[in-house]
């Protein structure tokens, strides 16, 4: 069933975006694929709006950081169908140096904290956005403290190195 | 910084005042920071400022394995923690695929709907607490020191409950604590008959509730909400339904819905959700007598931490222990995201797995901290005695709005 659903979404979304929609997969049956920072807007206006498609719930916004990648920043939507039933995750790629996209604040109200938390721990500038500030950590903080050069714990410690954590 | 109104007047004849509503104010339940401009009695606007008590468990995450993790869960909505944990653990055997025993999902089914019954106690004695009626809150909320007793009798704790483990629970349900069960199922209909005796038709109640704080199905859909705060606006959409998990699609229970979304509309469904959830429970407690007594796990030792007693006295307990514990399991590099139901709406879990012996990220999907960020939008135009029981009847848990 989902899976079906699954193939006509890609169908559409491919004859409409042509070769800006990359990367599609399907880990546990949830359509996943990745797009460009220009086409991010129009991608989610369609699939919000598109009659096929009618994503009309954003779930949630957040980011993944993948320190040493040209694009190393993903910015993760979860979008969700509740009138067909049907999840979907779109990921765009974006520069670690200068982390900029498009706000969805103008289809979603409620973008607009999941944009400030994903500012606040990754410093990704959500262009367009009406209020970005951070908004769980203090002002001064000066970093973004869910990148991954900044260590959980005093990294002169040698009892918690990455190697004993399996990677 | 801030904490600067939005709405500043310069005029020296200005009648307007700021009040600082918190970090710790008494009427807010919680660690909530609204700084509002007052008109009177009425909010010209609000900011909220949030992160008081935010505790990075998204990094720390990171750095913990899998079966560490399910503590810091329980800090998120520590109202309902028993769901949060589940929830965990569902996502991690999604992960794994690991599929488990019926018992063990109607064990969980019983341990969920407990919580979410002792969650929206909290929501709805509050509500009535916060417009003058403080006999209910004391009434109601025994039972859910009876509830507290039932997890005490499962895994030893109360409030942070680090119940169950990954791929089932760490020991089987004695005794004592089915007897408690069906003793709460004898009671708490009573009693909650009683308690909606007490407001339903209370005409002090309805004049503070209804029409007050009214939302639009279409506004709460785009602000992202969900749970009862969704469908009292009329929308029913419950995860429980639409993707059902831990054999919720064996039960049957209906889905209740509000009409207008206003404070009134929210307390009656979070009530009708609770007969719900005894309904559900006694189900279940039905169903679990079919089932072979004593599978409180599924067979994967890779995965699931073997009882201590075995450890000490068995090889091969002793060797998935220490392979567990030392993050030699191989968990698939995936990513997965999982939702339940949670007592204040959708928990979502998004984990990232590259193959080590942590995520390589976790992210929550924390329903009150989406559902709040309407709260300062929606308290303009409103009295401030409104304002405290509409964030009273959203049920911000400040442990999930921060984490």
């Amino acid at each position: 069933m989902a899976e079906n659903k699954n193939q006509e979404l890609i169908q559409v979304l491919t004859e409409k975006f042509g070769d800006k929609i990359t990367g599609v997969q399907e880990p546990y049956g949830l359509l996943t694929f990745e797009t460009t920072k220009d086409v991010i807007s129009d991608v989610l206006k369609f699939l919000k709006e598109g009659k096929a498609t009618n994503f009309n719930f954003l779930t949630d916004i957040t980011a993944v950081h993948y320190p040493g990648k040209k694009h190393g920043i993903a910015v993760v939507y979860h979008l969700h169908s509740m009138v067909n039933r049907v999840r979907v995750r779109v990921k765009v790629f974006i520069d670690e140096q200068h982390p900029s996209i498009p706000t969805a604040t103008t289809l979603w109200n409620g973008a607009n904290w999941m944009e400030r938390e994903t500012y606040d721990f990754f410093g990704v500038k959500f262009e367009g956005h009406p209020d970005l500030r951070r908004i769980l950590n203090m002002d001064d903080l000066g970093v973004h403290p869910m990148l991954k050069q900044y260590p959980l714990e005093d990294p002169n410690r040698v009892d918690k190195k990455d190697e004993y954590f399996g990677r | 910084m801030n904490n600067q109104p939005v709405y500043t007047d310069n005029d020296p004849q200005s009648e307007l005042v700021t009040l600082n509503l918190g970090p710790t104010h008494p009427a807010t339940h919680g660690v909530f920071q609204n700084v509002l401009q007052l008109d009177g009695e009425r909010i010209v606007s609000g900011v909220s400022t949030i992160g008081y008590i935010h505790r990075a468990f998204e990094k720390i995450a990171e750095h913990r394995p899998f079966y560490q993790i399910t503590p810091l869960t329980d800090r998120l909505n520590y109202c309902s923690s028993p769901i949060n944990n589940m929830g965990w653990h569902m996502t991690v055997e999604k992960l794994l695929n690991i599929e488990m025993p019926k018992r063990v999902d109607y064990l969980r089914v019983i341990i969920m709907e407990l919580s979410r019954i002792s969650d929206h106690i909290i929501c709805n004695t509050i509500i009535a607490q916060d417009t003058g009626a403080t006999t209910t809150f004391l009434y109601l909320f025994q039972f859910r020191e009876h509830i507290y007793e039932i997890y005490e009798e499962i895994c030893g704790a109360r409030l942070t409950t680090n119940i169950g483990r990954i791929g089932g629970f760490e020991r089987d349900f004695n005794d004592i604590a089915f007897a408690k069960i069906n003793k709460f199922l004898k009671e708490f209909p009573v009693a909650l008959k009683e308690f909606e005796n007490l407001l339903n038709r209370n005409r002090i109640f309805i004049d503070r509730t209804a029409g007050v704080a009214k939302v639009t199905a279409e506004t709460a859909l785009s602000y992202s909400w969900t749970g009862p705060l969704l469908r009292a606006t009329g929308v029913d959409y419950d995860v429980r339904v639409s993707e059902p998990y831990s054999s919720y699609q064996d039960f049957d229970f209906e889905v209740p819905v509000g009409t207008s979304g206003d404070i009134y509309d929210r307390y009656l469904v979070r009530n009708e959700e609770m007969w719900q959830s005894v309904r559900l429970i006694e189900q279940a407690m039905q169903k679990l007598k079919n089932e072979p007594a004593g599978i409180f796990h599924a067979d994967v030792p890779d995965f699931y931490l073997p009882a201590k007693e075995e450890v000490y006295n068995n090889m091969e307990a002793l060797i998935y222990h220490f392979k567990i514990v030392m993050g030699e399991i191989d968990a698939p590099k995936a990513e997965v995201y999982h939702a339940v139901e949670g007592g204040n709406g959708e928990l979502g879990f998004y984990l990232i797995n590259d193959g080590g012996r942590t995520p390589y990220r976790l992210h929550f999907r924390r329903p009150s901290f989406i559902n709040y960020q309407m709260f300062a939008k929606m308290s303009e135009g409103m009295l401030l005695s409104d304002a405290i029981i509409n964030m009273s009847s959203m049920n911000i848990i400040a442990g999930e709005l921060d984490a």
